[in-house]
């Protein structure tokens, strides 16, 4: 029974034991909070007027984390062009929507583990239908977007750079991490893609 | 679902009334170095329907060229190809093809 994924009966398959789920969980449920914060962004009197009368927020967020959530749509709109302004646009209208699939998709997760509860060292086996297999893939994905933002992680070789951490670095343990749920993601897609390529 | 949100998008935005309507509009999408070669592949392959090979080409251009062109089409349907992308967790952006 593996600890990372492989295709199964049309879904995929991986093992977890206690500490493993308990992990992926806890990083789980910190990120939905980060992105619940977001929701209840900006406590003035006027940010709650604006509200009443807008779809969703039209400022990025200040979070760096959450910026690379929740992009501009609009960087550059030529020397006539406000790209702020079309992204604030843009950003009105789709980021409910955004933060919604993303809490989706981190809460399916966090279902699926709750259901497993592995006890102590004992793998149990983790089998995810297609469907959730997509949401696993995009929770996978943001949880390492958001560990690479607070890693500083902001070109290929940053990465690198921090597997010659010393071993007492703070820094380890989200390292490790990271470096977990890239494999546990990576070997996702390969379950994920092989039907596609047949 | 998400395409009422396009659309209204579309009709109240102001930057469409300096910009050209003859000239198409395209989805960028850009590199990173969180994003796993595999997965923008997949993602390329899964939302537009690419074939292996040309989802692996753009997916390539992306990281060799720091960005590529994955769609072109109206502006409407730039931005729901954006929100998409952000959906997946890829970093795009739209502009008119100048």
């Amino acid at each position: 029974m593996g600890r990372y994924f492989t295709a199964e009966d049309g879904g995929a398959t991986a093992s977890f034991d206690a500490i493993e789920a308990g992990v992926l969980r806890a990083y789980t449920e910190q990120m939905l909070e980060l992105i619940d914060a977001r929701e209840s962004a900006g406590g003035t009197a006027e940010d709650l007027i604006a509200s009443a009368f807008s779809k969703g927020p039209t400022e990025p967020p200040e979070d760096p984390a959450l910026a690379r959530l929740f992009p501009d749509a609009y960087t550059d709109l030529g020397p006539d062009g406000d790209a702020q302004a079309a992204s604030a646009e843009f950003r009105r209208y789709t980021e409910n929507d955004l933060r919604a699939r993303k809490r989706d998709d981190a809460r399916a997760v966090i279902r699926s583990l709750e259901a497993l509860a592995p006890e102590g060292r004992r793998r149990e086996r983790l089998h995810l239908e297609p469907d959730e297999c997509r949401q696993w893939l995009g929770a996978l994905n943001d949880l390492r977007l958001v560990i690479a933002s607070r890693l500083g992680i902001t070109d290929d070789e940053d990465f690198e750079k921090l597997m010659d951490l010393d071993d007492d670095d703070p820094r380890g343990p989200l390292v490790l991490t990271y470096g977990w749920l890239t494999t546990l993601q990576d070997t996702l897609v390969e379950a994920m893609t092989r039907p596609l390529q047949r | 679902m998400r395409c009422a949100a396009a659309v209204e998008t579309e009709r109240s935005a102001t930057p469409s009334e300096v910009a050209d309507p003859d000239v198409p509009w395209i989805t960028l999408v850009h590199n990173d170095p969180v994003n796993l070669m595999s997965y923008v592949a997949y993602v390329f392959q899964s939302y537009f329907g690419y074939s292996e090979a040309k989802a692996n080409q753009l997916m390539l251009d992306v990281h060799h060229k720091g960005r590529a062109v994955v769609s072109s089409g109206t502006r409407e349907e730039m931005e729901r190809d954006v929100q998409a992308m952000h959906g997946y967790g890829l970093w795009a952006t739209l502009r008119q093809d100048r």
